[in-house]
């Protein structure tokens, strides 16, 4: 099931920005996790921080849901600073964390009713979004089922459900997919895009380009805590990876001695230990080219970039190690 | 080759419940100040409850004569601390490796067996309660608690009481499958410890509750080593011992079958 | 507390009208209604027993040598040493393990500070739930003591007040301890070596004087001995001389450092 849309950067100049930070930092101790990034987040959008572990993005993730302080820097959620106003901003605030916080003991439905008592919500409402959350994360007939053993996407969608409960202005997954099975990964994809159409906004750390290319209407790519790239996911393809990429494997270091015969191929190369990347307008034609000078490659690929492949190009490393 | 415990345990160096033993043994010198604090609960109760009480309750009579609190309690108290000693490792540590880490699946795929299993466990049970007698008794001596050279035999008998309650904890422990079970488990130590005989003589208890506390391990290992540390020997002893072994024996059947009909493959 | 409303979506949320500090209580005695029946038998049935062998068997050996103790008999004297003890041993076990679940293993506190709740809230939640449950299991030990006819007076009432005091003095320092803690290991010592020796030297089972001069002094220092002799005064309408007064200001006093080492770690854990 893959979308195809086109998202393009909307024009949010008519509202002001849900989220906007200004050389935003965050130090442990010697450590900068977070290292003056600006970004700006708008009503309505699904925005992604892509980045391999230990970039930041977590970090800018706590400070974001007023669960961290900021070193240094401006930043600003639904207009306040979470420093002064810290619960008001929790309070329409969704937060999915990277790791489950669930309450093993209690029943699917007892923990979203007693997520939604810490917002407040008054019991006969809760009793009521419940039945439409569990509806919406496929839990209905788990209802009353001990949390434990449910399976890992399980308690994910329960998570999700549970950051619901309170209708929040603004949705905040860390690294929503990490850990579940391709099924789980994609059923998760489908119920986000579906509150993604509904006009949540959904901000999404991650680690796989596919789930950045699939959420996001916009991204920025982090690194090192700094910010490396930023535009939609079609945008940053476009401007810093070709249309397609050849990937060659020439058998156990095969490919080493080659690469420089076939450099001229391409705009660009990018050596792996494992095989040769070649970026290219048309990859059936670097294929012929290939073979044309007598190369018989162990495995050709021909796909089309990804924004594993900008990450590559802007850091020259993988977004997973 | 082996520790020392285990050469102790298993003389002739064979079977293979010795291996488990020295498993355990290196796990918990780990943890050694757990190990070594362990006999510190009947201890304490020793020094506050014996002493500190004991000025207020005189003397006690038993077969006969009439002896200090602290005398009367302390011998309960090293029945305690056998029965501590076995079943700790033999109820949580057992459900812990059964249940939570699966490791017995992974022992028996060797060419041991649920009785070495079984034996392997209830062994180790059996060093760390006589660890913590051994302890004690030297305490009781130390205190001037003890009024006879038979108090020696206290460690066999504490022995055979660690054995015994190790192999009945363990059988109990195949059967529990939550973490709530483990109450039950206190429900039935917290009565023994408070009831049966160590702190007040269960003479004037009416007719029914006395059959219930005799009908106890603890009372059992109770009677043994007070009459033990006393001095006074009694036929009865007999009775108590063979209690305790058919007690074991019984545990250790179970356990084995349970063992066999939970990890079959 | 108000609670100012930052959007549209926000200011159209129905209202419960709680306070996050009541909030978070509310989570602790929700999950307790949930899962009580694991516990049972340490918070209710432990104190019963413990009451009956100490008052019954014990007083019966008591009872036959020096008749007495204290100018009362054994069971008067020991039911509420033992009503202090028995709260001592519920407020630790309630703030060594839930504390790390709530940190570390099932992560309770943090789901709370992902929500309008602060870090005080959730200490509140804790705190004030220990206290609730002290509370229940020494009303009904009073009613136990009255029953059998140890309660000397009116100001027995204020008996359960008492107890509770003399169990958030320890209950703040070892949930502090707990929360610093990795694993669970160290608990098994923490009862072994800090838990029990309090509860067998502080003077619940009989007078401190029958201790040695160095060891009344140790015993002085414990928050136990003062809540003790708190609740045994009051239970025995023994008039309210100055030691009383001073036993409430001391355990105010370890009542209130637990409060701030307790507030100190959670913030360093929960907020980084």
């Amino acid at each position: 099931m893959r979308r195809t849309a086109e998202k393009g950067t909307r024009s949010r100049t008519s509202e002001a920005p849900v989220i906007e930070a200004r050389g935003l930092t965050k130090d442990f101790g010697e450590f900068r996790a977070v290292d003056g990034i600006d970004f700006s987040i708008g009503s309505g959008e699904s925005f992604g921080f892509l980045g391999p572990n230990g970039a930041g993005k977590t970090s800018t993730m706590k400070m974001i849901s007023c669960m961290s302080p900021a070193t240094e820097g401006v930043l600003r959620v639904l207009g306040r600073d979470p420093a002064r106003d810290g619960r008001a901003i929790r309070a329409r605030l969704g937060l999915v964390p990277q790791e489950d916080s669930l309450e093993l003991e209690l029943s699917v439905l007892d923990n979203l009713y007693t997520y939604g008592r810490y917002f407040d919500l008054p019991k006969n409402v809760i009793l009521e979004r419940a039945e439409r959350l569990l509806e919406f994360a496929q839990l209905s007939d788990r209802r009353h089922d001990k949390v434990e053993p449910l399976s890992g996407g399980m308690k994910r969608r329960l998570t999700i459900a549970r950051a619901l409960i309170s209708e929040p202005d603004v949705l905040i997954l860390d690294e929503p997919t990490t850990g579940l099975d391709p099924q789980a990964r994609h059923l998760l994809w489908e119920r986000l895009y579906r509150l993604k159409s509904e006009g949540v906004t959904l901000v999404i750390t991650t680690h796989y380009m596919d789930e950045a290319e699939q959420l996001c209407d916009r991204l920025v790519v982090m690194d090192h805590g700094r910010i490396v790239a930023r535009g939609s996911p079609r945008e940053l393809i476009d401007a810093h990876a070709t249309r397609e990429v050849l990937e060659l494997r020439f058998g156990i270091d095969g490919h080493l001695p080659l690469v420089d015969s076939l450099a001229d191929l391409s705009e660009r190369v990018e050596v792996l230990p494992d095989r040769i990347l070649l970026y290219v307008e048309d990859g059936d034609e670097a294929l012929l080219a290939v073979h044309g000078r007598g190369l018989t490659p162990e495995s050709a690929l021909v796909r089309r970039s990804t924004l594993e492949d900008v990450f590559l190009a802007l850091t020259g490393r993988t977004l997973v190690d | 080759m082996g520790s020392l415990p285990t050469r102790l345990l298993f003389p002739g160096g064979g079977g293979r419940g010795r291996l488990l033993v020295e498993a355990n043994f290196r796990r918990y010198m780990r943890h050694w100040l757990l190990l070594v604090t362990g006999f510190a609960e009947p201890l304490l109760f020793l020094l506050s409850i014996g002493i500190g009480l004991g000025g207020l309750i005189g003397g006690i009579k038993v077969g006969g004569e009439t002896i200090a609190y602290a005398a009367f309690v302390a011998p309960g108290l090293l029945a305690t601390s056998a029965m501590n000693g076995a079943m700790i490792d033999s109820v949580f540590n057992v459900y812990f490796k059964l249940n939570i880490t699966h490791s017995y699946n992974a022992i028996l795929a060797t060419p041991l067996s649920t009785v070495d299993v079984a034996l392997g466990e209830i062994g180790w049970a059996v060093v760390r309660g006589t660890l913590y007698s051994s302890m004690f008794i030297a305490v009781m001596v130390a205190l001037g608690d003890v009024r006879s050279w038979m108090v020696i035999a206290c460690l066999p008998a504490c022995m055979l009481l660690s054995g015994s309650l190790a192999a009945i904890g363990m059988a109990a422990t195949t059967f529990m499958r939550t973490w709530q079970d483990f109450d039950l488990v206190t429900l039935v130590q917290m009565p023994m410890f408070l009831f049966a005989g160590v702190f007040f003589p269960v003479s004037a208890y009416p007719p029914w509750l006395h059959l219930i506390v005799v009908a106890t391990p603890l009372y059992q290992g109770v009677a043994l080593c007070r009459g033990l540390s006393l001095g006074h020997l009694e036929v009865s002893m007999l009775a108590n011992i063979a209690y305790l072994v058919v007690l074991g024996a019984i545990g250790l059947r179970i356990t084995t079958r349970r063992l066999a009909r939970l990890l079959a493959p | 507390m108000a609670l100012e409303t930052l959007t549209e979506r926000g200011a159209a949320q129905p209202r419960h009208g709680w306070p996050p500090w009541l909030r978070s209580i509310w989570q602790h005695a929700y999950f307790y209604s949930r899962t009580w029946r694991s516990s049972i038998v340490s918070s209710f049935v432990q104190p019963v027993m413990y009451l009956a062998a100490m008052g019954l068997g014990i007083g019966a050996l008591v009872t036959k040598s020096t008749g007495t103790v204290s100018g009362v008999s054994y069971l008067a004297f020991v039911a509420p040493g033992l009503l202090a003890g028995s709260l001592l041993q519920l407020s630790a076990t309630e703030s060594t393990y839930p504390v790390l679940a709530g940190l570390k293993w099932i992560k309770t506190y943090w789901a709370k500070v992902a929500t309008p709740l602060s870090v005080g809230d959730v200490v509140i939640g804790h705190l004030g739930w220990v206290a609730i449950r002290c509370a229940a299991v020494a009303t009904i030990y009073l009613g136990v003591m009255a029953a059998f006819g140890v309660v000397a007076g009116p100001l027995g009432l204020l008996v359960v007040p008492a107890a509770v005091l003399s169990a958030m003095a320890t209950a703040g320092p070892i949930t502090a301890f707990s929360a610093s803690q990795d694993d669970d290991t160290p608990f098994a010592l923490l009862f072994r070596l800090g838990v029990l020796p309090m509860f067998l030297f502080s003077g619940v089972f009989y007078p401190i004087d029958r201790l040695p001069r160095w060891a009344q002094l140790l015993a002085d220092c414990s928050p136990l001995t003062h809540g003790v002799h708190l609740v045994r005064s009051l239970t025995l309408d023994r008039s309210l001389a100055i030691g009383c007064l001073f036993d409430v200001a001391y355990l105010g006093l370890w009542v209130t450092a637990g409060i701030w080492m307790t507030m100190r770690i959670f913030t360093k854990k929960l907020v980084q």
